[in-house]
């Protein structure tokens, strides 16, 4: 065998080592994985929906677990995911925080007023996303997607897209330590 | 129910995949002429198998099944019809069926077409294609179903990404992963010459065809990504030296090489172990493609939802397949050799050119499509190669391919005698400077000397392809498909260097804030913003402008350049307003809102670019004729009727 035919094997075992490291330090990008996972959630401080002088933001929440779910009342899914998200409130294993996301809907604060007065409200807290500043900042796509925090401040989990019951006790729930709570309301600083 | 049905159709063509490699494969290396004859029958299987599976996606698409959690995920109700169809691969995991899909297809039609092959010879390509099949549907089905189910139901679909929702993205991924796909033709049949251990004389004369075809359409698919994201993403930009593109350039480089060198393989049994190289790599780069827009190694604009235990997955296969190969290659291919000699200025030695060109454009775009992943694992700091890097190295390769392309058409098989084409090819190279030197100076003004030399060479090229075939039609004499096919080619890479040349020398280009009533002047035309009007979509709101533009005081046409915002996923999408005046695109998008009623707009006067679309269809047509060529119905017939040439290629 003429070693000059060995060439492209070489060649092309060089490049699968490339391609090998690539993908072991890729970072895990994508709809499904967002590449903020496993990362300090980025810094965010939004008013409170009911009495907008106040506002809530990651600092405070430091020591906490918490799930930070995106929803609009424009928006069909949210609707959809409303109903699980009233459950798992009713566990009270962990606080979940909803951003109200206005997006282009000028009449969104008082529709998410309403909206939460008849549909209930799963949230211990809601804060207004009015220029979707913190929107990009979290990378979100389409309401609702939902992040879960350590208390460190880590995003443990990304859900790209509604909570439905199972996805709730499979990939929240059996995240938390066990035993967790619902921490006392949260106050609001000013 | 069906869903589950077309999970189980997968898992049999998953089978029957298996049984096709095996057969194919195995059978005529143990010498059991009923194994090899059941190598044919998997594939119809496998075919069945596998459009069922496809139409009961489509099936749920068209019917709003949101309990597919791929429909849920890229379907609306809101969605037109087209799109909910086009949704089919509108994601990974649909795309990847419609891979599988096409390579049955192509199979299949390699099935029928080799029927007058000799039969274990077709029985090894079919058994490489099973591979390949087995490997991608073991794939689909580890790691990417389509048909998983969500429970409970969503009440409705995330919609599909806006950016597809495009006539012209409708069409681009099928078109291009035919191209992609139909090169596992080639690489099957040079491995099959491999696993025998001796090529056939006709080996290149049954392969040709199905590489100008896959060529033909990889031409079209790329030229189609590139149209498309010319007039959606809004900044008029057709090619970006992104590294999806990238991955869909370089096997059609590969893929071009491997055509010259088949027709020297073909008309003189030379270059044999180089062609069966250039089968093995156009191939793996398009597996590679694969690889890179779904692993997330590299980031694009076009990459799907990445994930790394697909890219794992990917890269083992890879790994088995091209490295199965290349074994096999470096095994094989020294026992084929070629004794015939050639001179300096002969045909092989100008396609020999060419080929060392074209892989060394390859490699150049290799190289920089994957420098940040080597400066990674050097521990480098990220590295973004950009178009400051591609344009010039590319160009490199490039002009002496393009200049040797007019010269090497006309050498003669074996002897370097140029001596009779060179009046002419020095008049015609007269011409052509003469041509370049008019439209810069004369028609585009001479801001731009250098481009005389692309307008030249690409004139060149056209008129030297035309010498021969006008030459033969004033003798009378007739002319092959395959040479008329080859000239329009030719004649298509000539239009679409001008274009080049034209579009990134003479394009103007502004970015404007206008508000109602206002207008600007681009490039020498008018652009006047009338106003703005909120319209309805079937499942977007958008934002219209209306800008009339004129020249001289004169109106010559209105652009309704819009700005849509999907509902569902909320993300917006320009569709700019685009008009053709002889071969010269006025477009405008709408930018955004700068408030007080005034908009930004980015305006561009493109010349010739019309051309830029006609090239590569030339080219595509080229291919289409060349492969309808007398001689290739011929070899079937003379199979058919069991006139085999004489054996003995190995040594």
């Amino acid at each position: 065998m003429s070693p000059r035919f060995l060439i492209p094997l070489g060649v092309f075992a060089a490049l699968v080592v490339v391609l090998a490291v690539g993908i072991n330090h890729s970072p895990e990008v994508g709809v499904l994985q967002s590449p903020l996972v496993g990362h300090q959630i980025p810094d965010w401080e939004l008013p409170i929906l009911t009495d907008p002088t106040k506002t809530l933001g990651s600092r405070q929440l430091k020591g906490q677990w918490y799930v930070l779910n995106y929803w609009g009342t424009w928006c069909i899914a949210c609707r959809e995911e409303h109903a699980a998200l009233l459950a798992a409130q009713r566990d009270a294993r962990v606080q979940i925080i909803g951003v109200d996301w206005k997006t282009d809907n000028p009449t969104e604060d008082s529709d998410a007023l309403e909206w939460l007065a008849k549909l209930g409200n799963p949230y211990s807290q809601v804060v207004s996303d009015h220029d979707g500043r913190t929107a990009i900042n979290l990378g979100i796509a389409a309401a609702p997607e939902s992040f879960l925090v350590n208390p460190e401040g880590v995003i443990v989990f990304k859900q790209p897209m509604g909570i439905t019951p199972e996805v709730w006790k499979r990939e929240f729930l059996s995240r938390l330590p066990p035993h967790s709570t619902v921490p006392p309301a949260t106050p609001g600083a000013s | 129910m069906l869903p589950e049905l077309g999970h189980f159709a997968l898992i049999l063509a998953l089978l029957l995949a298996g049984l096709q490699a095996f057969f194919g494969i195995v059978g005529p290396a143990v010498g059991r002429d009923r194994w090899t004859a059941a190598a044919t029958s998997a594939v119809a299987g496998q075919f069945v198998m596998i459009a069922t599976a496809v139409g009961i996606l489509v099936y749920a698409f068209v019917t709003y099944d949101f309990s597919v959690l791929y429909v849920a995920e890229n379907s609306n109700s809101a969605l037109p019809l087209m799109y909910r169809i086009a949704a089919l691969w509108g994601a990974h995991e649909g795309s990847l069926l419609l891979w599988i899909f096409l390579l049955a297809v192509w199979t299949l039609a390699v099935a029928i077409a080799s029927r007058n092959l000799p039969e274990r010879f077709a029985a090894r390509v079919l058994g490489v294609l099973g591979v390949l099949s087995f490997g991608f549907i073991l794939f689909t089905l580890a790691t990417s179903d389509p048909f998983r189910r969500l429970i409970p139901a969503a009440a409705d679909g995330h919609d599909l990404n806006p950016l597809l929702q495009d006539p012209g993205l409708a069409i681009h991924p099928p078109v291009l992963y035919t191209g992609y796909v139909g090169l596992a033709v080639a690489f099957s049949f040079a491995c099959a010459a491999m696993l025998e251990g001796r090529m056939d004389p006709d080996w290149a004369r049954w392969t040709r065809p199905w590489t100008t075809a896959a060529w033909a359409f990889l031409t079209c698919g790329i030229t189609l990504g590139s149209w498309w994201s010319y007039y959606t993403l809004g900044w008029g930009g057709y090619w970006a030296w992104d590294p999806v593109e990238n991955a869909s350039f370089m096997p059609w480089l590969v893929a071009t090489a491997l055509i010259h060198s088949l027709a020297v393989t073909e008309k003189r049994g030379l270059f044999k172990s180089w062609t069966l190289l250039l089968a093995i790599v156009a191939f793996s780069l398009s597996l590679m493609g694969t690889f890179l827009v779904r692993s997330g190694v590299l980031v694009s604009v076009h990459s799907f939802a990445a994930d790394p235990s697909r890219g794992r997955f990917i890269l083992v296969f890879l790994g088995l397949v091209i490295g199965g190969a290349l074994t096999l290659y470096a095994w094989r291919a020294p026992l084929l050799k070629s004794n015939a000699g050639f001179d300096l200025l002969s045909r092989e030695s100008f396609l020999l050119f060419n080929n060392i060109l074209l892989v060394i454009a390859a490699a150049t775009v290799l190289g920089g499509t994957l420098a940040p992943l080597i400066a990674d694992t050097f521990g480098q700091p990220t590295l973004s190669v950009g178009p400051p890097y591609f344009r010039p190295t590319f160009l490199l390769a490039v002009i002496p391919l393009l200049l040797l392309l007019s010269i090497g058409i006309h050498a003669s098989w074996k002897r370097g005698r140029l001596e009779a084409a060179a009046r002419p090819l020095l008049v015609t190279l007269g011409i052509a400077v003469a041509l370049g030197a008019a439209t810069v100076f004369g028609f585009y003004g001479g801001r731009h000397a250098l481009a005389i030399v692309g307008i030249g060479i690409g004139s060149w090229i056209i008129l030297s392809s035309l010498l021969d075939p006008v030459d033969r039609l004033r003798r009378h004499l007739s002319l092959s498909r395959a040479v008329l096919g080859m000239t329009l080619a030719h004649i298509g890479m000539g239009v679409a260097v001008i274009a080049l040349t034209g579009v990134e020398s003479y394009t103007s280009e502004r970015d404007i804030a206008l508000s109602a009533g206002a207008s600007a002047e681009v490039g020498g035309y008018d652009f006047k913003l009338l106003g703005t009007q909120p319209v309805e979509g079937p499942n977007y709101s958008a934002i219209r402008a209306t800008v009339v533009v004129s020249r001289d005081g004169r109106p010559i046409t209105t652009l309704f350049p819009e700005s849509r915002t999907f509902w569902v996923q909320q993300q917006t999408r320009k569709v700019a307003g685009i008009y053709n005046r002889h071969g010269t695109d006025l477009f405008v998008a709408l930018g955004d809102d700068l408030g007080a009623g005034s908009w930004s707009l980015r305006a561009q006067i493109r010349p010739m670019i019309t051309l830029l679309w006609l090239g590569p269809l030339f080219m595509a047509l080229g291919g289409a004729l060349a492969l309808s060529d007398r001689r290739y119905r011929l070899a079937r017939a003379e199979a058919r009727a069991g006139v085999k040439t004489p054996l003995g290629a190995a040594h």
